[in-house]
């Protein structure tokens, strides 16, 4: 079945889907917010560069990154010079990655929900005496419920799944940057199809399973899909 | 206390320039076309949007002036539009807390009745358990009406909040409207574009025209004002305060007394000797004639004064009567008005064709 060194990449896998996806909501929310409600026109900009990740090849996103990161980039550098830790090769680096590279698919989910909202329930609920973080949590997030869920599923999955960005900016070190895709095709590499086939399985039945209890649930609170 | 405010405020090409002031008691129609920022204003009131220049104040509460701008959630206001926009989240009975809760925590509200009074006053016993979707377009505005009179605000803001509901359910809601208005002593802002509505309802009337206050007054003064286009339209009316004063048992008839004399209507089984009731003489319905008409079918002929004569159209004139003080309105050819030389002053006797009741 799992050789110990799958374990430990699956266990890598979950810890960075985890925390990219609690990052990810925790910065996606506020910004999905702004771009369902701000009228200035700038909003366009930004809505191309969250969805840029859907078309860019993952390796162009992580070769920039590389780059970025890298002791000789920008931000590296500037790391390196107030002694803060090398990014590239690790799994900070590897979670920046992953947050840029789902991105949209936290932000477009929750952008939706968040648009589908009518402005009149929000005026009412300020005319209720809600002050505006009461009527965010008191009325948009349970409203907003389908979307949110979405955005966490889609999140999590996506990264589970992600490869090309993770192969340049986070190497292939077993325990701390070796992810499930990277093992599956290290597998398949040596020609090991039977330890490949456990894994893609798994991830296979992990994700039809995933979507499947997302769909079940959005169905029976009767709020239809976002 | 009364709700004070002036508004210069510009979007686009429309430009909001208005200021009057709605009294501490009664409902105050805020009345005209559509388009001509009615809403805009209750918005502007409620804080919902911020003018270019504007001031908001009860008595010495300042809500808006110059650089001082109270949003909506820290203004005592009970605001309904014309959806309702109740909770889908949320069951009748946690719509109606919504606000409730908040703003018991704020010191910033009247004295106001109680939850039981308020659904009791309402009739909404019976759905506290439903949610949203399961009413009703009159249902959902009453709740809605509740829920923000639950704040216990100092000023209740409704824009057109019946406008949505077809004839039936506009009917079995206004009385809830009527209740309100006698029981609780809350300033009312009231949008609206339907006549009807604001006679049956409206103590007085704020007339908006492309973004100004054109006049304010007492209802009826307002629409018998014949610088006023509401004494010039085809629903012309007069609006009177009258009480039943006696039943005619053998022809059921009910005599209403009012301050120009009495009138005379079929019976209807709920009007009680005593009772005050409201009722609406339509322009087109009231004739002249110079001497009392001994062999006319119409019941009801007052002696009157002529106050005022117009044009109205080439065919028609608008006649403005006295009758012992309470204006009356008539719209005759002005071949009667040549025939019979009416001008100011002259004595005549209205024939009043029908009266409607109103409340």
């Amino acid at each position: 079945m799992f050789s110990p060194a799958d374990i430990a990449s699956l266990w890598v896998t979950l810890k960075l889907a985890t925390v990219t996806t609690l990052i990810l909501l925790l910065l996606g929310t506020p910004l999905a917010w702004w771009l369902a409600r701000t009228p200035r026109r700038g909003k366009v900009v930004m809505e191309a560069l969250v969805a840029l990740p859907l078309v860019l090849p993952p390796t162009v996103l992580g070769f920039y990154l590389l780059v970025a990161l890298g002791p000789h980039g920008p931000v590296g550098a500037l790391l390196d010079m107030m002694g803060g830790p090398t990014l590239v090769f690790s799994f900070p680096g590897l979670v920046i990655g992953s947050v840029i590279y789902s991105l949209p698919f936290v932000v477009q989910p929750l952008q939706a929900s968040f648009s589908a909202i009518p402005a009149g329930l929000l005026d009412a609920a300020a005319t209720l005496r809600a002050a505006p973080l009461d009527r965010f949590f008191s009325l948009v997030l349970p409203l907003a419920r389908p979307g949110l869920l979405t955005a966490v599923v889609l999140g999590f999955a996506h990264t589970v799944g992600e490869f090309g960005v993770v192969l340049m900016i986070g190497g292939n070190i077993p325990g701390q940057t070796q992810v499930l895709s990277i093992s599956i095709y290290d597998h398949v590499e040596a020609l090991d199809y039977d330890q490949a086939h456990w894994l893609a399985g798994s991830l296979l039945v992990f994700s039809f399973v995933m979507l499947l209890l997302v769909y079940r649930f959005n169905r029976r609170f009767g709020l239809g899909r976002p | 206390m009364s709700l004070w405010f002036r508004f210069d405020h510009r979007r686009g090409d429309f430009r909001l320039q208005a200021a009057g002031e709605v009294p501490a008691r009664g409902i105050t129609a805020l009345f005209g076309p559509s388009g001509c920022g009615k809403s805009t204003l209750l918005r502007l009131i409620a804080g919902l949007e911020r003018g270019d220049d504007g001031e908001v104040r009860m008595e010495n509460d300042i809500w808006q002036n110059g650089r001082t701008f109270r949003p909506p959630h820290q203004r005592p206001i009970g605001y309904v539009i014309q959806e309702g926009q109740l909770f889908p989240h949320l069951s009748v009975r946690d719509n109606l807390r919504y606000g409730w809760k908040r703003a018991g925590r704020t010191n910033d509200t009247a004295a106001g009745p109680d939850f039981d009074t308020v659904i009791e006053l309402l009739g909404l016993p019976e759905l506290l358990d439903r949610r949203p979707g399961q009413l009703s377009g009159g249902q959902r505005q009453r709740v809605a009406i509740g829920r923000a009179l639950l704040t216990r605000p100092r000023v209740l803001l409704l824009d057109e909040p019946l406008a949505a509901l077809d004839a039936a359910a506009k009917r079995a809601i206004l009385p809830y409207l009527e209740r309100l208005h006698r029981e609780l002593a809350l300033p009312v802002l009231y949008v609206s574009h339907d006549s009807d509505e604001v006679a049956r309802i409206a103590d007085r009337l704020l007339l908006m025209e492309a973004g100004r206050i054109r006049a304010a007054g007492d209802l009826s003064d307002m629409l018998t004002r014949s610088d006023l286009p509401l004494a010039r339209g085809e629903q012309a009316e007069t609006v009177l305060e009258a009480t039943v004063s006696g039943h005619d048992a053998d022809y059921h008839l009910t005599r209403l007394r009012f301050a120009g004399g009495e009138l005379s209507l079929a019976t209807q089984a709920d009007l009680a000797v005593g009772e005050q009731r409201r009722i609406r003489i339509l322009a087109r319905d009231v004739s002249l004639t110079l001497s009392p008409a001994a062999d006319s079918s119409i019941l009801n002929i007052l002696p009157a004064r002529v106050s005022d004569v117009r044009p109205l159209n080439p065919a028609q004139a608008l006649v403005c009567l006295d009758l012992g003080g309470t204006p009356l309105l008539a719209h005759i050819t002005h071949k009667s008005v040549a025939a019979l030389g009416l001008e100011p002053g002259t004595p005549v006797y209205a024939q009043i064709k029908s009266v409607a009741l109103l409340v």
